[in-house]
């Protein structure tokens, strides 16, 4: 279980999977789907297997999601944006 | 089309230091980097970290504050958000195609310094794949980037990084379940004879020893010699087995962090066919360079860790050799002596080979066991790689074609240090035989509409 040493102070509110999501304002999208313990962000291309993220600096391309409609983007690289509406990858896109 | 004197690639302690003592010398300088703000991954989200998560870090994270706003008073030009797709060489000079705010621009330089850094060395051990598990670089970069810990993340592998991890943790009140250490008996034998050089070194031996007492004090469970190790879970980590000293040990976990070790980034300077070696003390493949930095490509320099692991201070040093010697080479020859700093530079890389021996990488990922996946982005085991080589498959590039091991997105930054050692094993060739992956444009995904936009004459 991940969990917050600080409370949030400059909130950002996004949705993944229709779910609401708090970040703190700087963040990565990533970052803050761990800290609120989403589990696994995408779908292999291969074996349909669960990924989360692994190296959480952009080489491991294990943190793909969906962002207002455009996949491959890489959460872990992304900043949260106030209304982002965000969705797991299912495979290649 | 702009024009610069030097572009720098990466805004981490190498390309921050070549960037403020390039401006110092009077050269016009960019520095692009992929990350939103400055600092690399060593010094990342410095400037928007808290007052207590830095007291979290410790002072040697703080550190980079001092270069950040050095840079930033520097003048320099700063592309952020920015990702170098390509680069071509236009001789003399360089001509950079990057992507920003969904499009691509170029910029012509007269030098390039390439400072992209370093990459967690792949620890290809079964399960690794599963969610919740991840590199211990990932661990620290959710603590600097969110302030946010795994309540019971086992770690697993050895290096000064873990090391400092682990202490992170016990400062934040959060230390590990435990720590899975794969150094052997005979590690601390072999690096004795590497110790009186290393004493030169006698401050990174000081804070070794201070963050081993931290986590000892705090009562963390260390388990040696560890091998055997298995990340068990179904949808995501819920255990990890291993043998220690004799006895089997299961620890019941949600969080595992493995490390072993970093090893040059060598996407760019594979890109630029500079020419690598294979070095046997840092088990990895470095770009040839010279006692500035340069390259086998004229004007291509390389600064920090992407030239050979030697941390961040070395990084700065490295940074400002490479930065006055284009600076000289331009003519700018005022302050261009290096002879100080390449001095402070050896001086700095004194401790290197004894905790290169003392922190060896873990034996079971360096020769994975047949079902335990090498390549994560396309799902290929290491028994596929074994036996396309035995079926004759000459090299990494080969063993590509056949089974798409650095085809996919990660384009071999994962998996690529292990598909050419595998390849070594099976064929029995030394590693500078065997090489790596050719690596080509893209560096990163482009999406064909951004290319099909991208227009010089914009500019």
């Amino acid at each position: 279980m991940y969990r917050r040493l600080f409370p949030v102070k400059n909130s950002v509110n996004f949705s993944f999977e229709g779910q609401l999501i708090t970040a703190e304002a700087g963040e990565s999208v990533a970052a803050a789907l761990l800290a609120a313990n989403v589990g696994s962000f995408r779908d292999t291309p291969v074996s349909e297997s669960l990924r989360a993220p692994f190296c959480m600096m952009g080489t491991c391309f294990d943190c793909l999601v969906t962002i207002d409609d455009l996949p491959n983007r890489q959460a872990c690289l992304t900043e949260v944006q106030e209304g982002m509406v965000v969705l797991r990858q299912k495979g290649a896109a | 089309m702009s024009s610069v004197d030097l572009a720098i690639i990466g805004a981490g302690p190498a390309g921050l230091a070549a960037a403020t003592t390039a401006r110092d010398a009077g050269l016009s300088v960019t520095l692009i980097d992929e990350a939103a703000r400055p600092g690399g991954q060593i010094y990342r989200d410095i400037e928007r970290s808290t007052r207590e998560l830095m007291s979290i870090l410790g002072p040697d994270y703080a550190h980079g504050r001092k270069l950040v706003d050095s840079f930033e008073g520097s003048g320099c030009t700063y592309l952020s958000s920015a990702t170098v797709w390509h680069i071509e060489e236009t001789t003399p000079g360089f001509r950079l195609f990057y992507s920003r705010n969904g499009a691509s621009q170029a910029l012509d330089t007269n030098a390039l310094i390439v400072a992209t850094g370093a990459l967690e060395r792949p620890m290809p051990l079964p399960g690794w794949t599963l969610p919740g598990v991840c590199t211990a670089g990932a661990l620290q970069i959710l603590l600097k980037t969110a302030g946010t810990v795994a309540d019971d993340v086992v770690l697993v592998g050895n290096g000064p990084l873990l090391l400092l991890l682990a202490a992170q943790l016990v400062t934040a009140k959060c230390p590990p379940r435990a720590i899975v250490e794969t150094s052997t008996l005979g590690t601390y034998l072999r690096a004795l004879p590497h110790l009186p050089r290393a004493l030169s070194g006698l401050g990174y031996l000081t804070k070794g020893y201070e963050l081993m007492r931290c986590i000892r004090r705090a009562g963390v469970p260390v388990y040696r010699n560890a091998n055997s190790i298995r990340l068990e879970g179904k949808d995501q980590i819920e255990a990890i087995t291993f043998k220690s000293r004799g006895k089997i040990h299961r620890i019941e976990t949600s969080s595992a962090g493995l490390h072993h070790g970093v090893v040059p980034n060598q996407q760019i300077t594979r890109l630029m066919r500079c020419e690598h070696v294979w070095d046997n003390g840092e088990r990895a493949f470095l770009p040839q360079t010279d006692s500035h930095g340069e390259t086998s490509v004229s004007g291509l320099y390389v600064a920090g860790d992407g030239a050979g692991i030697r941390g961040a201070r070395s990084a700065e040093l490295a940074g400002r050799i490479a930065a006055l010697r284009v600076a000289g080479k331009q003519g700018h020859t005022a302050a261009s002596d290096t002879r100080r700093l390449r001095a402070e530079l050896a001086r700095d890389a004194a401790v290197r080979p004894f905790l290169e021996a003392l922190y060896p990488p873990c034996a079971e990922a360096l020769s994975p066991a047949d079902d335990t996946l090498v390549c994560r982005c396309e799902e290929v085991s290491a028994g596929d790689v074994r036996e396309a080589v035995r079926k004759n498959a000459p090299g990494p590039n080969q063993v590509k074609s056949f089974l798409r091991t650095g085809m996919g997105p990660c384009q071999g930054r994962v998996c690529g240090l292990v598909i050419s050692q595998l390849v070594s094993e099976v064929s029995g060739r030394n590693l500078d035989d065997v090489g790596y992956f050719r690596i080509r444009p893209p560096l990163k995904p482009l999406a064909l509409s951004e290319l099909a936009e991208y227009d010089p004459g914009d500019q």
